[in-house]
């Protein structure tokens, strides 16, 4: 990165790590969700848009990770929080699962099988399966998150663990981007034959994907269980799949600031026009369909990444 | 045994249906290789126009029943038709070139606008087919009692499968559609004009997607402005349960994914009846990904 882009990042986390003192309740909320939505994209980013696999059923690893986190914590009384690694966990290791025997199918064929997913999953919840999903009222009753002794209640709270997460998630996946497995889930998704030439297992990598983006969806469950304090099937209906498929389109599939950019838009806009809610959807489906004969790529493109020749020779010499 | 039955003819009526759209799905993959997302969006225009101009023109008032069905089934299939053509050159002519990605993400955008413009004009809440217009006699076959509906959706169906089967396989103009479905450079260089085939499928696809719709709102007195993607899934499942791209195939996979879903809701739970038709797409896709009778897609998916 160089010194601009820092600069312009550093002047946004200063921005919101001061806003919630100069917003309103309703208005930390918003952000909130954004937040949520934000974590969500960037997580399905991950697959759809590094490795460029269509999943369009986000929404279910979304609810594995926010339904073991709700049945862990009401059933166990385990706190929320001590929660994420294990719904990180179980969501992922439903996504590995489930996207062992379809991983190989080609593009839109995948994207059939991750609706079916989904739908599975949501038919599942509300048939109340075990006995142990509440059904269609879903679950409530789920206990605040406390960090260090600290009860997280207001929504300016929640802000920050958000926004906290969604920084650390962040640098992480900027960190995966660089590294060689980033660079591997790019290959596969821009040419898949040449990059089984190159040695890249492209079984392995794909599945990775699913599993890691599936993992932080599942964590990302956790933290809107926490948030909510109820969840029930609607909150991961097909649509929710729809919309995080959109910011990924939208913002420009494997950049993270566009994934950004977009979760701000698609989530936060409907806020600020909220006399048009009903007409919302329809903007969308008219924005996705005028954006792919006009700006295919997204709003903020992923640039391919730039090496300075000197560290290049420097990473060979050793 | 006379639940058993009843429940096969329930299934071939809805498979009928599922077949009626599934061709819409399977002709459109076979000539441009692209999922019509928004397909399952103008059988429910089917369904919506078919209410509207059975309210309003009030035909079978004038013409009594049979003739005054039939008029509004023309009605909506010409309607819906021209819908698709739009959808074509507005939605997917700008794409022809593009990624898949792109067509694949435009289809969705139009499937999401159309179920929209829907809402919008009809408001969200379920709307229902008048009483006493649809003849609610039933028929004795030997015992066994079958609402008239039924009977006649199954016949319409079929009718309407055979006349496309005849259409493709014995005129010059299916030939050219087929012709394109192969290959479409080769098509080309023979004379074929494959826009024009392109907008030919668009137009039949609708028009039977949309006199499906119109069934379902006949069949079970009610719409709503989503049941286009329950039914649109379905559909597809269908086509690929057949093997996608294949005519025959689409009609074979509709009547059995009818007919497994009406015995496994009545049989397993009916709770689960819209996980059967997932789990039938998964599973066909893990097992033999290019259908029933789909030998004739070499791609490898």
């Amino acid at each position: 990165m160089n010194r601009a882009t820092w600069l312009v990042s550093g002047l946004f986390v200063a921005l919101l790590a001061v806003a919630p003192l100069f917003l309103n309740t309703y208005q930390v909320d918003v952000l909130n969700s954004i937040g949520l939505y934000a974590l969500l994209a960037l997580s399905l980013n991950l697959i759809l848009g590094e490795a460029g696999l269509f999943n369009m059923g986000h929404a279910a690893f979304y609810a594995m990770g926010a339904y073991t986190a709700a049945i862990l914590n009401t059933r166990y009384q385990i706190p929320i929080l001590w929660t994420l690694p294990l719904s990180g966990l179980v969501a992922g290791l439903f996504a590995l699962a489930v996207a062992r025997p379809v991983v190989h199918l080609r593009g839109d064929y995948l994207l059939i099988v991750t609706i079916g997913v989904g739908e599975i999953v949501r038919i599942a919840l509300v048939n109340d399966v075990f006995g142990i999903t509440g059904g269609a009222n879903g679950i409530f009753g789920i206990s605040r998150p406390k960090l260090f002794g600290f009860v997280i209640r207001r929504p300016e709270e929640f802000f920050y663990l958000i926004w906290g997460f969604v920084a650390l998630t962040i640098f992480l996946f900027l960190r995966l981007k660089q590294s060689r497995f980033g660079r591997a889930l790019n290959y596969l998704r821009e040419d898949e034959v040449a990059a089984e030439g190159s040695g890249i297992n492209t079984d392995y990598y794909k599945l990775a994907a699913f599993g890691l983006g599936a993992a932080w969806a599942g964590m990302a469950g956790t933290l809107f269980a926490a948030k909510m304090t109820i969840i029930s099937p609607e909150s991961f209906s097909f649509w929710e799949s729809v919309v995080l498929f959109m910011i990924v389109i939208l913002g420009g599939a494997g950049s993270i600031p566009g994934v950004l950019l977009a979760a701000v838009l698609v989530v936060g806009l409907p806020e600020l026009f909220r006399e048009f809610a009903s007409a919302r959807m329809l903007v969308f489906g008219l924005v996705m369909m005028v954006m792919m004969v006009v700006r295919p790529q997204g709003l903020l493109p992923a640039r391919g990444q730039r090496f300075s020749l000197a560290t290049l020779m420097r990473e060979t010499v050793r | 045994m006379e639940e058993f039955l009843q429940q096969l003819t329930n299934g071939l009526a809805v498979g009928g249906i599922y077949a009626l759209i599934a061709l819409g799905y399977t002709m459109v993959y076979g000539v441009l290789k692209l999922i019509n997302f928004a397909h399952g969006d103008l059988f429910t225009y089917g369904a919506y126009l078919g209410l509207t101009l059975l309210t309003s023109l009030a035909l079978t008032d004038r013409v009594g029943f049979a003739v005054g069905v039939l008029v509004l089934v023309l009605m909506v299939m010409g309607l819906v038709a021209v819908l698709g053509a739009i959808l074509e050159r507005a939605a997917y002519r700008p794409l022809r070139e593009s990624p898949r990605l792109s067509a694949v993400v435009s289809a969705l955008g139009a499937s999401i606008f159309l179920q929209n413009t829907l809402m919008l004009v009809y408001g969200a809440q379920i709307q229902v087919y008048p009483d006493g217009i649809l003849p609610t006699a039933t028929l004795d076959f030997f015992g066994l009692y079958l609402p008239l509906m039924r009977v006649l959706i199954v016949l319409a169906s079929v009718a309407m499968m055979v006349a496309l089967y005849l259409f493709i396989q014995k005129t010059r103009i299916g030939t050219a559609i087929r012709a394109a479905a192969i290959d479409q450079g080769a098509a080309r260089l023979m004379g074929i004009d494959v826009n024009r085939v392109i907008l030919l499928v668009f137009l039949l696809g609708p028009a039977l997607g949309g006199a499906a719709g119109l069934m379902v709102g006949l069949y079970y007195g009610q719409v709503n402005f989503t049941m286009g993607w329950v039914y649109g899934m379905k559909a597809f499942t269908a086509a690929i349960l057949g093997g996608i791209g294949n005519i025959p195939g689409a009609m074979v996979g509709g009547l059995l994914l009818g007919v497994i879903e009406a015995l496994g809701a009545a049989y397993i739970s009916i709770a689960w009846k819209d996980a059967i038709a997932f789990c039938v797409l998964i599973l066909i896709l893990i097992v033999r990904p290019t259908g029933l009778l789909g030998e004739r897609v070499a791609e490898k998916i």
